[in-house]
Order: C-alpha cells, then structure tokens, then sequence
C-alpha cells in the first residue's frame, strides 16, 4: 500500500503572542510542530502499514526550515520524505497550495490512499484536504475517525454532527484525520538517530513540478488578505466583593435574578 | 489534469444574488441555514440582489417549500434520487452544476462537518475562492466586494478575507454566529426544481451505515443557558459540580479545550475556536482562566459570569460579573442561593 502524508509546519497557536500595537504575531520563541491533525494522519498511515505493508511518504510546503517537521515523521516511522519550497510557492491560499500539493502528489505517482489532517491550527481553514483531492479527482472522506482497509477498499467511520457515517471507497481516495483517529506514536530512538543523522530530505522546487504558473503563489491565489486585526474583547465588568464564596455567591444570584437570567 | 481554473478574466458584472446552501439530514433543515439566509439577506440588501436558498435532496420539497417563509426570493430545490443521502460528490457535482449555470454573485454555506467537506470542492469545480469559517460578513462600500471575517491563530487575530477576481465569492460560514431568519406567515418567493444530470458512477463512495448515537445530544448552540468547566476545576470530578449548576439553571453543559484534552470530558462539550460557538444568554465560566481560543467561541454570550480563583485571569476582562474564589465553595452557595430564591424558570 503506498500512501503519501501531507503535512504541515505550524507555529503552537497556544504559545502565539499578539503584539498589541502594531497587531502583528509574536514569532520568535514560539515553537514550531507538526501540526496536531497531521500527526494523527501520519500515524493513521503507518498504522494501516503496519498491518499491510508498503511505503509511506510525507510531504510538505514551506521554508526550508520546514525539513524539521518532516525530519520527525522519518523518525515516527515514515520511509520518504519531500519538501516543496520555493519562492514561487510563497504567499499561496488553500487553492493555490493544494494545486502544487496536487502537482506533487502527481509527481510522486502511484498511491492508494493521500492523508491529511482535517484542518491545521493557523489558518484552520479544512480546505486543502478537498481541494487537493478535486484536482486529483479522487473521492475523499473528512473528518476520519476509524479506518479499516479490506482488499482496494477502505472503510472509514466520519463523524458528522448528526452520527457518525460509515463510508466504503475503493482506492485511491483521498482522507482527513481528526484526532479521535488514534494516538499518535513517539518516534523511536533507532528513528530519531536515522532521521536526524542523515539528510534524507527530499528539496523539490518549481523546476520539478509540472504546474500551471497562473494558479499558485500569490499571484495565482484567488483569495487574498485584506487586512488583518486584534479582537478587542474587554467589558466592564463588575468583580463581586463580599466576606466569603457564599456571600459573592448570594450577590451574584441576586443579580442574576434581577436581569431575569435564572 | 483537467480541472477549473482561476483568474480567467470573467466578467464580474455577468453574476447575480446571493446564495445560501442549506444543509438538510433526513429531511430535516440544518438550523445554521436559517442564520445563512437572516445574514444572507443583510448582504443581498446591500448588493440590491435577490436572496436564493439551493435544497439538494431526493424527497426534501415540503422542507424546501418552508425555507420561503423566511423572506426568501427563491427556493432552488435539487431534486434526485441520488441526493436522498449526503455524499460529498453527488452534493459538490450538482450544487456546481446549478451554480455554473446560474451564476450567482455570493455563495454561503455552513461551516460544519458537511458544508466544509463540499464547499472546497464545489469551489474547486467552478474556479473561484473559498473562506473558511466567517464570523462576520459585510459589503465593501466602495466596489461592493464581500468582506469576509475570521479568525486566525486560535482566534488570536481576526483576518478579513477577499476575492476580487473571481465568482461566486464563497464562504462557509461558522454555525452560531449570525442570527436567524424570522418566520413569516406570507411568501413572495418561488420554488424552482432542478435536476441534476447526476450519475451513479460519479458518486465513487458508498454510504454504509448511518450509526445512531445512543448518548444524550448536547446542544450548545440553542442553549439559554451554558455552564462551563477550565482546568481550575482540577480533577474530572470537578464536572459533577458544573453539572449540578447547569441543571438548577436549565443549562447545557460546555467545558474549555484543556478539560477535553485532558480525557476530563468529551469534545461535544467543547465551546472555542475548535469547538463550539455559542452566544447563549448567560454563560457561567468555571475555573476557566480565558484563553484567546476559549474567548473565541463564547465572547458573543450577552452576560458572562465568570468565576476563578486567580484575580488576574483574562476572563476577568471580558466577563459582566466575576467571583474571586474556589469554585468548590462558589458553586454549592450559588445553588444554595437559588433554592433559596424560589424557582427559576426560563
């Protein structure tokens, strides 16, 4: 079975710090990790190789700093790993990435199964997942949270806010993990030591794609910033003074009972 | 690969309306279509267009019929056999063929499990941009672009979002966030049926079961009233209390991210940027110290309460009243406090 793993290099939004003033993300000292869906999308595939065999490849666009991110999915276990990052590349929307995505993919050649996360933590915009699987022209199931393969078929269970949905597809196709998938697995220290004493990181550039220059980058982006801002959250609030819990309890039920809210 | 593409010069002044996707299960209309088509109006309003809502469904045209009541100018109902249950290309293949052929100017659907599984590939298959998520629509003044509004980060910056060149201008837009539609007992809209030329063979997957859950639902998104846990509750037991206050209140219960990450309690409950947004009438936040994410989801409750037992936590400065103290004290004596008051009916 050979399934490719799109992945993404995020900065912890649980870590980001907005700069009041200028409204501008505070980058330096927050980390960047593999996105949390993408994790379990990496584990999703090498679970389903670790009961049929075969190979699993992780892909990723971005900085050349990204190469760290997949430098830890070689140690969770993958076997090939590729980075796209070009200039040409920068400043794309969902529709942009997933067209070089979908060049990539294309380029690799060969898969049944492309696994995504449902939705990465920055942009949390669920996009490219669907929109990479349209350009391939592959059926896709989202928001995965069991997965048997039986033969050329997989059989998903998808979460749905009204039950979950069990859906069957042959292959290829295209799936996005959510967390509920699975627990994704530490790397192992053979992995760790494989992964980052060797540069196994495949660079891919334009040069290496075919690909339609009008649709990517920003330029190509059909959707753009138009501006961005802080929220601005803060009330008057009133803090309940009183002796004791039970006091500020009583004031606050009081209150409550006045605006005819319980 | 054949495939739609972007940025092909098209005349922006050939496309009309505004347009809302409703979702439907079973029959039943998703209610987040009823706040599509309240916000969908605004927008049609402003762009002196005409508000259109598109039912796909096989035996869905009494409930297709209904949406006209909410000042709606037409009901397009997508009839086909096909479409009886949800399946991500029999639902993209013909809401794309009725919008290649209509052309509308703005199209919206909800930001759940479904709308955002179809929207990237409808949008795919028509050649134009897609937003995720809005929180806020408007029309540009000036050349009557849509503004579309979002978060970011976790909800750390807001991003208002455009696209200029191509059509529709599409969003999907996050449930319980706009306000709803009123019912009216008039209509002045019409129903139009349109049959996809939808194939058995373009539907590549198969829907196997549909797998009813047995636990109790949890409505966040109509609650009144919601009571919610943070790590200062401390233990997964702290839930029994939150859950004591939410009955007395005839509340639902909600909980922070780090309650659910923890195991404490499941992601149903989860109010935020990557849970549930709410806007109830009274939220009571317990132990929760008001991460940006958290505050994402719940900033729009019209009275927030918010108890915690350090003075400085950002909840503080969002909420209407706060209680500086331990939650294992405050909350028995508010329940005290309202057997004490009587009865409390909402």
């Amino acid at each position: 079975m050979k399934i490719i793993v799109c992945v993404k290099q995020v900065p912890d939004t649980n870590e980001v710090r907005i700069n009041q003033e200028t409204g501008t993300l505070i980058r330096d000292g927050v980390p960047s990790i593999i996105n949390p869906d993408d994790k379990n999308a990496i584990e999703g595939a090498l679970a389903l190789k670790d009961i049929h065999g075969g190979h699993v490849t992780v892909l990723s666009m971005g900085p050349p700093q990204a190469k760290e991110a997949l430098k830890e999915a070689l140690a969770m276990g993958a076997d090939e790993a590729v980075l796209l990052s070009d200039r040409a590349f920068a400043g794309s929307d969902t529709w942009a990435t997933s067209t070089i995505l979908a060049a990539a993919i294309e380029a690799i050649g060969g898969y049944d199964i492309i696994f995504c996360g449902r939705q990465a933590i920055d942009g949390d915009t669920a996009q490219v997942g669907p929109e990479t699987a349209e350009f391939l022209n592959i059926p896709q199931v989202t928001y995965a949270k069991h997965i048997k393969a039986v033969g050329d078929r997989v059989q998903i269970t998808r979460y749905t806010e009204y039950g979950d949905y069990v859906i069957e597809a042959k292959m290829p196709l295209l799936l996005t993990a959510i967390k509920e998938l699975n627990e994704p697995r530490f790397p192992s220290v053979r992995g760790i030591f494989k992964a980052y004493s060797t540069d196994d990181v495949k660079v891919w550039t334009l040069d290496d794609l075919k690909i339609d220059m009008t649709q990517i980058g920003l330029k190509g982006s059909p959707t753009n910033v138009f501006r961005s801002f802080v929220p601005v959250k803060e009330k008057n609030s009133l803090i309940i003074e009183g002796q004791n819990g039970k006091e500020k309890a009583a004031a606050l039920i009081n209150k409550l009972t006045d605006l005819k809210l319980v | 690969m054949n495939r739609a593409k972007v940025n092909q010069g098209n005349n922006l002044a050939d496309y009309h309306d505004v347009w809302v996707i409703a979702e439907q299960n079973e029959g039943k209309i998703h209610p987040v279509t009823i706040e599509l088509v309240g916000e969908g109006r605004k927008l049609a309003d402003s762009l002196a267009k005409k508000l259109a809502v598109v039912v796909p469904g096989a035996d869905a045209e009494d409930e297709a019929r209904k949406l006209l009541h909410y000042n709606v100018d037409k009901v397009y109902y997508i009839k086909h056999p096909l479409l009886k249950d949800f399946s991500t290309e029999g639902y993209a293949l013909s809401i794309s063929e009725l919008i290649l052929e209509k052309q509308p100017e703005v199209v919206l659907l909800g930001a759940t499990s479904i709308g955002r599984d179809i929207a990237p590939r409808i949008a795919g298959k028509v050649g134009t941009g897609l937003t995720a998520d809005c929180t806020k629509l408007e029309v540009d003044g000036e050349d009557h672009k849509l503004l579309q509004t979002r978060p970011a980060f976790g909800g750390n910056l807001m991003a208002t979002i455009v696209c200029p060149k191509n059509r529709p201008q599409m969003s999907t837009v996050r449930p319980g966030v706009m306000e709803k539609a009123a019912y009216h007992q008039e209509i002045h809209g019409k129903l139009e049926i349109f049959i996809p030329s939808l194939k058995e063979e373009e539907i590549r997957t198969v829907l196997i079961e549909k797998v009813k859950s047995d636990k109790k639902k949890v409505n966040l998104i109509d609650a009144k009233v919601i009571v919610s846990g943070g790590r200062g509750l401390k233990a997964p037991e702290g839930f029994a209390l939150v859950r004591a206050l939410a009955e007395k209140v005839n509340g639902e219960v909600g909980s922070s991210r780090a309650c659910v990450d923890a195991g404490w309690i499941e992601h149903l409950h989860q109010v935020g940027q990557t849970g549930t947004t709410v806007r109830p009438d009274l939220y009571i936040a317990c132990g929760i110290s008001g991460a940006i994410q958290h505050l994402a989801g719940m900033s729009e409750a019209k009275y927030i309460v918010a108890i915690n037992k350090d003075p400085n936590a950002p909840i503080f400065k969002v909420c209407d009243y706060g209680i500086v103290g331990d939650i294992n004290e405050v909350i028995p004596a508010m329940i005290e406090a309202i057997d004490k008051n009587g009865s409390f009916e909402i």
